[in-house]
C-alpha cells in the first residue's frame, strides 16, 4: 500500500524466469505434432502414446517403489539418528558425521556406494537403489527433524518420566508427537528427492530395472518428443499436489503442537 | 521423612551441591531459598531423579531414592515451565500420570474430575493447555501433579512465570491446597517473600551450601550467617568487633546488640529497617532521601564513617525532609550479632 508500482517488476519478473519454462513445457505436451519446439494446434495424442509406452511405465513404477521403501527407511533411521543425535550425544563430530550424506555430492555417494557393493558382493536392483537412497533420505529426514527437536522442550520428556512413564511409552506418546510436523516434512523431502534423482540410481540399479530419470535420461538421448512433455506434466501435477498437502499437514501439525 | 545425607554434585569444576544434609518432615511445607546459581535446582533435580549426586544419600521413608528410576520414584515435580503436555486436553494432561499406574478408566475419569473441582478448572477440561492463561496453566500443571497422590511434591519457580496480582492468589491457593491433600511440599524459589509466605521451614542456600534452615520469623530475626542476614529481607549491617552488649564499630562507637556470647570476634551487626526509630539519641546523620509507600515511608540516612546509608522504615508518612539531621537508635535485642567468617 502506497508502494511504488514499479518495485513489484523485479519481484513479477522472477516469477516469469521461474514458470515461463514450466508454461511453455505444458503447453507443448498438448501439441498435435511432432516436435517439442514447433505448436501446431492442440491434442491429447502424446498422452495417450505415454499411456501406451511400457518402457516409461514400468520406469514409473521402479522409481514409486524405490520413492514408498526408501522413504519409509529414511523417516525410521533418521528420526531415531535425530533423537539420538540431539538427547544423547554431546559429540559435535558425530553431529557433523549424521548429516553428511545430505550435503555430499550426489557423484562421490554414488562411486562410494557401486565400490561398497562390490566390495560386499551385493546383487544391483530396485532394493541396492532402495537402500542407497534411504541412505541420503535418513539425512535429510534427520536434519529436518532434529531442526525440531532442538526447539522442542525437553522438560516436556522429564515430565513424562516423573508422572511414571518409562522411556518407550515417553517416546511414543511425548516426543513423536512433539515432532510430529517434522516427520511429515522429512519424509515428503526424502520422498520427492527419490523421484527424480537421476546420479545414485545410475550407479546402483541394475539395468534390466531403470528408475524413471534413467529411462527418461536414455529417451531424451534419441531426440525429444511430446511424450516427454506429457509425462513432465503428469510429474508437475503431481509434485504440486504433494507440495499443497505438505502444506497443509505441516500446518495443521504446528496448530496441533500449539493448542 | 525424607532423608538428604552428604549430597555433593560437581559439574566440572563447579561445585553445584557441597555435603548437603536435610531432614524434612511429613507434612511440611519446606522452601530452598537462594539467589540463582546456589544449587537449590540441582537438589529438586536429584529429588526427582534426573540428576544423580556425586556422593551422599537421599532415602524416603528410609527407602533409597537415588537406585530408584525418575518413573518408579512415589514424588512428582511441578516444573517451572509447567511442561504440560501441548497436544493433549487439559483432562488427557491430568489423567496422563495415572494412565501410567494402570488405574481403572472409571477411576481415572473420577479422579480427574475431582481434582480438577479442586482447581476450579472443571469447564476448562477439553481445552488444550495453549487456550489457558497463564494461570490457569499454572493450576492444571499443579493438578496433574497432585492427582497421582505422590508422598512428596516438589515445585519449581512455582509462581515465577504469573504476573503480581494471580501470583498473590496463587500463593494462598497453594498453602489451602496442601492443608487439603496433606502432601509433603518442597518448593524452590528465589524470592525469598514467596518462600516466607509459604512454608512451614525455609533452608538458605547460597554457592551449593545450606547456610541456615529456620522457621520463616526466625530466620528473619535471628540470622545466623552474614549471607542470610544480607539474603533475606532489607537489613543495615555494621561491622566491627562484638563486646559485651553489642558490636564496638570503628568511627561509630559501640552499638547495641545481642546474639553473640564470643566478645573480641569479627562480627557483623545487622538491625532491620522497621526497627530503627528516629531517637533523640544515638547515631548522628544526614537524611539523604524520603520514599513514600503508602503504608510505610522509607528514609536513607547518610551516617559519617560509613559508606552505605541507613535505611529507616517508618508507619505512615515520614515526618523528616532530605537533608535533616537525625539521629538513630534501636533496642539491643532487635539488632543481631553475627560471627564473621
Amino acid at each position: 500500500m502506497g508502494k511504488p508500482r514499479f518495485l513489484y517488476v523485479p519481484f513479477w519478473l522472477t516469477y516469469v524466469f521461474l514458470y515461463a519454462p514450466i508454461l511453455v513445457l505444458v503447453v507443448m505436451s498438448f501439441n498435435a505434432g511432432r516436435s517439442p519446439y514447433v505448436y501446431e494446434g492442440f491434442s491429447l495424442k502424446w498422452y495417450g502414446v505415454l499411456a501406451e509406452d511400457d518402457k516409461i511405465m514400468q520406469g514409473l513404477v521402479n522409481t514409486l517403489i524405490v520413492a514408498a521403501a526408501s522413504t519409509v527407511l529414511a523417516t525410521v533411521l533418521g528420526t531415531l539418528l535425530a533423537v539420538g543425535l540431539a538427547r544423547h550425544t554431546r559429540s559435535k563430530l558425530l553431529d557433523a558425521l549424521g548429516l553428511m550424506p545430505a550435503i555430499l555430492p550426489d557423484l562421490v555417494l554414488a562411486i562410494g556406494l557401486l565400490v561398497f557393493y562390490d566390495v560386499v558382493k551385493f546383487s544391483l536392483g530396485l532394493h541396492s537403489v532402495i537402500l542407497s537412497h534411504a541412505l541420503f533420505g535418513m539425512a535429510f529426514v534427520a536434519a529436518v527433524v532434529r531442526t525440531r527437536l532442538t526447539h522442542a522442550d525437553s522438560s516436556l520428556e522429564e515430565a513424562s518420566r516423573d508422572l511414571g512413564a518409562g522411556p518407550v511409552t515417553t517416546f511414543v506418546r511425548v516426543t513423536l508427537p512433539q515432532l510430529a510436523p517434522g516427520i511429515v516434512a522429512g519424509a515428503l523431502l526424502a520422498f520427492t528427492l527419490s523421484i527424480d534423482e537421476f546420479v545414485i540410481a545410475f550407479f546402483t540399479a541394475a539395468p534390466t530395472e531403470p528408475t524413471l530419470p534413467i529411462v527418461i535420461y536414455s529417451m531424451v538421448r534419441f531426440g525429444v518428443t511430446p511424450e516427454i512433455n506429457a509425462l513432465a506434466s503428469i510429474l508437475l501435477l503431481v509434485s504440486f499436489t504433494v507440495v499443497i498437502v505438505a502444506q497443509r499437514m505441516t500446518k495443521i501439525g504446528e496448530i496441533r503442537a500449539q493448542d | 521423612m525424607l532423608k538428604i545425607d552428604g549430597v555433593t554434585r560437581r559439574f566440572g569444576d563447579v561445585t553445584a551441591l557441597d555435603n548437603v544434609s536435610l531432614e524434612i518432615e511429613q507434612g511440611e511445607f519446606f522452601a530452598l531459598l537462594g539467589p540463582s546459581g546456589c544449587g537449590k535446582t540441582t537438589l529438586l533435580r536429584i529429588l526427582a531423579g534426573f540428576e544423580t549426586p556425586d556422593e551422599g544419600t537421599v532415602t524416603l521413608d528410609g527407602e533409597d531414592l537415588l537406585s530408584m528410576a525418575p518413573n518408579r520414584r512415589p514424588i512428582n515435580l511441578m516444573f517451572q515451565s509447567y511442561a504440560l503436555f501441548p497436544h493433549m486436553t487439559v483432562a488427557k494432561n491430568i489423567a496422563y500420570g495415572l494412565e501410567q499406574e494402570k488405574v481403572g478408566k472409571a477411576e481415572i475419569k473420577q479422579r480427574v474430575g475431582e481434582v480438577l473441582e479442586t482447581i476450579g478448572l472443571g469447564e476448562m477440561a477439553s481445552r488444550k493447555p495453549g487456550q489457558l492463561s497463564g494461570g490457569q496453566r499454572q493450576r492444571v500443571a499443579l493438578a496433574r501433579a497432585i492427582v497421582k497422590r505422590p508422598r512428596l511434591l516438589l515445585l519449581d519457580e512455582p509462581l515465577s512465570a504469573l504476573d503480581k496480582k494471580v501470583r498473590a492468589g496463587m500463593q494462598l491457593e497453594l498453602k489451602r491446597l496442601q492443608n487439603e491433600v496433606g502432601i509433603t511440599f518442597v518448593v524452590v524459589t528465589h524470592d525469598q517473600e514467596e518462600a516466607m509466605s509459604l512454608a512451614d521451614r525455609i533452608a538458605v542456600f547460597e554457592s551449593g551450601r545450606v547456610r541456615q534452615v529456620d522457621e520463616p520469623v526466625e530466620l528473619y530475626e535471628r540470622p545466623r550467617t552474614p549471607f542470610v542476614a544480607d539474603f533475606v529481607g532489607a537489613n543495615n549491617l555494621f561491622e566491627g568487633t562484638a563486646v559485651p552488649g553489642g558490636l564496638d564499630v570503628p568511627d561509630l562507637g559501640v552499638l547495641p546488640g545481642e546474639g553473640t556470647e564470643l566478645a573480641g570476634v569479627k562480627a557483623l551487626l545487622a538491625v532491620r529497617p522497621e526497627n530503627v526509630r528516629l531517637a533523640d539519641r544515638g547515631l548522628l546523620g544526614t537524611v539523604l532521601d524520603v520514599s513514600f509507600y503508602g503504608g510505610i515511608s522509607h528514609i536513607a540516612v547518610t551516617v559519617e564513617g560509613r559508606d552505605k546509608p541507613v535505611l529507616v522504615a517508618q508507619q505512615g508518612a515520614a515526618k523528616v525532609e532530605a537533608g535533616a539531621q537525625v539521629r538513630l537508635g534501636w533496642d539491643a535485642h532487635d539488632a543481631v550479632l553475627i560471627q564473621e567468617g
